[in-house]
């Protein structure tokens, strides 16, 4: 497979505080990568360096071979191919569900209504919530929000999908539809970063696994040998948090 | 009382005349309000640090002038330069005017209520900031403007009455007139006063009944 994503030697500064260091890592058509790390350590900073939410300040990020981490790149035509799943969902209040996903092809892709209907549809269904059209988000729960934000990311038609810790604003006993859903994905050839505290997610679904410490990467590999010997002993550290919880 | 009844229907026709004045003066004044008033709004919370100043300097001039200044200076004030209006016309754009920049406050009060996620949703999927702002930020501010708007249009109807000053023949001024014909102020100031309460509640019940209309479920403003 192709390589999708390649990002070097990425760093970004918050006044005097270093979030990334010099990070580097790639990523290939299809593959799902796990970004893991304890609470600020930069993978969310990451996340919003790639799409320039939050611009680095130095390094390139390739996206199919071409440095959009240059001034004169039109950054919203790249935001549209990267999709961005939010922890708190950031569904539109005023639209219903149908609306929300209609967003993407109807006003970023300038797709007639009928078109964008047709995708929208697709996509609700793929994520399993075809009998919410006419909820607004507020009527719905969060796990279902959340599904309905992939399906939005989704009908963009993105090259590759952004998820910034996506569960971790649900109740426990909802993340599991999420999570789901994001493995359906996976399994049907979708690129996708994913910022996670989900241990069991990373191991299984995970082509690939990073570990941030302080905004550098300190260890990155197949996730399951990372996980059963981690060779970094701050990764060791980590990873010992989790034990049992799975 | 049968004398007080049948003096105000004697005048209602003259009083009817001036209270459709009274409302062609409201929307139009209304209409321009708010209009500018999300130009303004917008203007306060998105817009250059430049554009912020001059928008700023602008609704604090507005608010810190008395209103009949206002519309004495475009009536007469513009007069004197060669600029002569109507009555009406320099009474619309006056109070309009006037009336724009409290509801620009008000918009921008409901601009800034929007959680900042819904502009960084619609920025993340690739929407330039113009168009997160018309499609996102608008519709939403639009509804949650609406208590707030409804209490400056109902005022706004009720101080159209100034228009007087410059002579339009709005409801107060035909009050003041037929009071004077027939030395019946008080029969005359007691009429409009019923029509003004009349026509304020139904303002009132159009601007609940657009409330509850565009309601969407999850969509106000936080308590």
């Amino acid at each position: 497979m192709p390589t999708i994503l390649e990002v070097k030697h990425l760093t970004k500064k918050f006044d005097d505080n270093e979030v990334l260091k010099d990070v580097s890592f790639e990523l290939k058509k299809g593959e799902t990568l796990a970004v893991i790390g304890s609470s600020g350590s930069g993978k969310s900073t990451l996340l919003r360096c790639l799409n320039h939410l939050s611009p680095p300040d130095s390094g390139q990020i390739l996206l199919e071979g071409v440095n959009i981490n240059v001034p004169e790149i039109d950054i919203n035509s790249i935001r549209a191919d990267m999709g961005f799943v939010f922890q708190d969902f950031n569904l539109f209040t005023h639209l219903n569900i149908l609306e929300n996903v209609m967003f993407g092809p109807l006003r970023v892709r300038g797709m007639s209504r009928k078109e964008s209907r047709t995708i929208a549809l697709a996509e609700i269904e793929r994520v399993g919530l075809g009998d919410k059209l006419n909820f607004y988000p507020a009527q719905l729960s969060g796990g279902q929000q959340q599904r309905i934000s992939i399906a939005r990311a989704l009908a963009l038609r993105p090259k590759l999908i952004l998820f910034d810790e996506p569960t971790s604003a649900l109740d426990p006993e909802l993340t599991g539809e999420v999570l789901s859903v994001m493995a359906a994905l996976a399994n049907d050839g979708m690129t996708a970063i994913v910022v996670t505290h989900e241990m069991g997610f990373a191991r299984s679904v995970a082509d690939k696994a990073i570990f941030i410490d302080k905004g550098l990467i300190l260890e990155q590999g197949e996730p399951n040998s990372m996980f059963t010997a981690p060779k970094n002993e701050r990764t060791k550290l980590f990873l010992s948090n989790f034990v049992g919880m799975e | 009382m049968v004398s007080f009844l049948n003096y105000a229907i004697r005048i209602l026709p003259d009083m009817l005349s001036g209270a459709w004045i009274t409302v062609q003066l409201s929307v139009v004044c209304i209409s321009i309000g708010i209009f500018f008033g999300m130009i303004l709004g917008v203007g306060r919370v998105y817009s250059s640090k430049f554009i912020y100043w001059i928008v700023t300097a602008y609704v604090e001039f507005l608010r810190g002038t008395p209103c009949l200044l206002q519309l004495f200076f475009i009536y007469y004030g513009l007069g004197d330069m060669g600029i002569l209006l109507k009555p009406i016309l320099a009474a619309g754009i006056a109070l309009g005017i006037n009336t724009s920049v409290y509801q620009a406050e008000y918009f921008r009060g409901a601009i800034q209520s929007i959680k900042p996620g819904q502009m960084v949703a619609a920025r993340s999927m690739g929407l330039s900031k113009w168009k997160a702002v018309r499609y996102v930020i608008l519709p939403q501010a639009l509804r949650l403007v609406i208590p707030s708007s409804s209490n400056e249009i109902i005022y706004m109807f009720k101080y159209t009455s100034v228009a007087f000053a410059v002579g339009v023949p709005e409801l107060l001024a035909q009050a003041d007139l037929t009071g004077a014909m027939n030395f019946r102020y008080f029969e005359s100031y007691v009429v409009a006063a019923i029509l003004y309460t009349i026509m304020v509640f139904i303002v009132a019940k159009i601007m609940s009944t657009i409330e509850k209309k565009v309601y969407i479920p999850g969509l106000q403003l936080a308590q």
